[in-house]
């Protein structure tokens, strides 16, 4: 890790008209970390992504992020034209429904090869061995390269959608609840999947889940958030041992032990 | 009094009022105005139905003056439905003239095709367009694709291409075959054979297409740059023909296959119907013409 945050997040708020969606995050993440927010349904953790992704503009606060360049640059602040780019190179969006994420009528190829074609890569061949290559390194056979998503299980939907989220070597992925949907053994897959991989490529992610088993395998810290707001934030291990505020002991206490 | 009543009500000239027209030529000049994008355009309903050029017949109307000669084709031909209506629509509503020969008109109305025959400045080719949106089939939101062409996001573009290398091993799209026009806009060339793409780059005539169903009208300037889209390993490529045209033994135009019984014969012609008789008057004769004489006599 280095000595600089890799984004700055300063009291974000999103209200929808009177109803709150988030209230007051700060926080920063820093690269080569992974951030998991976890809380209950409707506690806001999915509208305070989208803001952090720009899928939508908070009411209040700033979001700063670091580009490639070394600049904090704050995102309300830049064109849409600029914020699109950083999007589809700089970051990833992993979607909890896959069909969100992925275009289902173009093969596997071309939905890894999309991200590249947009940054101007203009060779046949080597965008399809770069998809190849990518569908080899989230564990689906090469040769499902000419399948349409249609054709693929849940989990191999998951799969690629992080493939062709990761195509162009982005720093910060973003993931909204990315094992939901998934049986508990395609699940384990995955999350190993996303943990090599993070490791691999020194990502920063943001990691959406109500699941706390994926928190503690996936993130270094976390933030518990309820009613909008986040109420508890540390190391990961820390906050599942070592819960302070009542309702995150709530939340710990409540996993199912089989 | 009497000769009032019994005449038959007159329309304006070229059918459409002033107004209309000028709002055309408004979105005709903004469009001139930035080469391959869509202006939209208030289309009105026109006395056919939506499909058989209701888009291109509005931009003709607009453009039309008295000393105008117009040329209407369609798949080349002057002779089809299509054609004949539209050409007997505006020498009745407009009274003007009409000709089959490419040379001679100032305005050429098409669907499908760009004459073989070059065209000249101060000509005018106006395009039938049923979908303007090149993106349409890949994005189906329209506030999302008219934010990536503002944006100039076109790596779905390419999507479509890599799509088809992939599943045919060549790039199978053969027409609608989309165009980056001066560098910018990414544009579809209307259902045009991707034959006529290179006739489009650096046109010595104006090229308008009207969209009626979608009320989009955009333009081509004279002296353009239009570049068909490919990719390195697989470049873009025309249609090639085996053989010459069976009537006038041309080579290198664009051809037409025709059914000529049930035992499998058949025989491929000139699409452009004009050039074809231009050639065979001047002499040029085909393996199947040769034929024919030898049989009638």
């Amino acid at each position: 890790m280095t000595d600089a945050p890799l984004l700055k997040v300063r009291d974000v708020s999103k209200f929808y008209g009177a109803r709150i969606g988030c209230r007051n995050v700060s926080f920063e993440l820093w690269p080569g970390e992974v951030l998991a927010i976890v809380g209950e349904s409707g506690s806001g953790k999915t509208t305070l992504l989208n803001c952090l992704a720009t899928r939508l503009m908070p009411t209040s606060g700033t979001i700063e992020y670091r580009m490639r360049d070394g600049q904090m640059r704050d995102l309300a602040h830049m064109g849409e034209a600029e914020r699109r780019f950083l999007m589809r190179t700089d970051w990833g969006f992993v979607h909890q429904n896959p069909a969100d994420g992925l275009r289902m009528a173009v093969s596997a190829g071309a939905n890894v090869g999309e991200r590249l074609m947009a940054v101007g890569q203009r060779h046949y061949g080597n965008i399809r061995a770069t998809a190849g290559d990518w569908l080899r390194r989230v564990e689906i056979e090469v040769d499902r390269i000419d399948d349409q998503p249609r054709a693929f299980s849940g989990g191999m939907r998951q799969r690629l959608q992080i493939a062709r989220n990761l195509v162009t070597s982005p720093r910060l992925v973003f993931m909204d609840e990315p094992t939901g949907g998934l049986d508990v053994s395609v699940q384990a897959r995955l999350l190993d999947l996303v943990r090599n991989l993070v490791h691999d490529l020194g990502l920063s992610a943001i990691i959406v889940t109500h699941d706390l088993a994926v928190a503690r395998l996936l993130s270094h810290r976390m933030m518990v958030m309820k009613d909008g707001q986040v109420i508890e934030q540390g190391l990961t291990d820390r906050v599942l041992d070592d819960p302070r505020e009542a309702y995150t002991q709530l939340l710990v206490s409540s996993i199912l032990q089989v | 009094m009497n000769a009032v009543s019994t005449e038959l009500a007159t329309y304006n000239f070229a059918y459409l009022d002033e107004q209309t027209k000028r709002m055309i030529r408004r979105a005709i000049l903004k469009a001139i105005a930035i080469p391959g994008y869509q202006v939209p355009f208030a289309s009105r309903e026109m006395p056919m139905p939506y499909g058989w050029g209701t888009g291109g017949v509005q931009v003709t109307a607009a453009i039309l003056g008295p000393d105008d000669v117009l040329k209407v084709i369609d798949q080349g031909a002057d002779d089809t439905t299509n054609a004949v209506s539209i050409r007997a629509f505006f020498k009745k509503v407009a009274n003007m003239a009409v000709t089959t020969k490419t040379g001679e008109a100032t305005i050429i109305q098409t669907r499908h095709r760009i004459p073989e025959e070059k065209l000249t400045a101060g000509q005018t080719l106006v395009y039938q367009v049923p979908i303007p949106e090149p993106l349409r089939f890949l994005e189906p939101r329209e506030t999302e694709t008219r934010k990536m062409h503002a944006l100039e996001e076109y790596g779905l573009m390419h999507v479509k291409l890599y799509e088809d290398i992939a599943r045919n091993g060549h790039i199978a799209t053969t027409y609608a075959y989309p165009v980056k026009v001066e560098g910018r806009y990414v544009m579809d060339p209307s259902p045009t054979p991707k034959f006529d793409n290179p006739k489009m780059h650096m046109s010595e005539a104006l090229q308008l297409f009207g969209a009626g169903r979608e009320k989009r009208i955009y333009a081509v300037p004279p002296y353009t740059e239009v570049v068909s889209l490919d990719f390195e390993d697989h470049p873009f490529e025309i249609q090639t023909f085996d053989k010459p045209c069976a009537l006038c033994g041309a080579e290198n135009v664009y051809l037409d296959e025709v059914v000529l019984d049930d035992k499998g014969g058949r025989m491929f012609v000139c699409s452009d119907t004009d050039h074809c008789e231009d050639r065979r008057d001047h002499g040029h004769c085909g393996t199947m013409l040769a034929y024919d004489k030898e049989t009638a006599r």
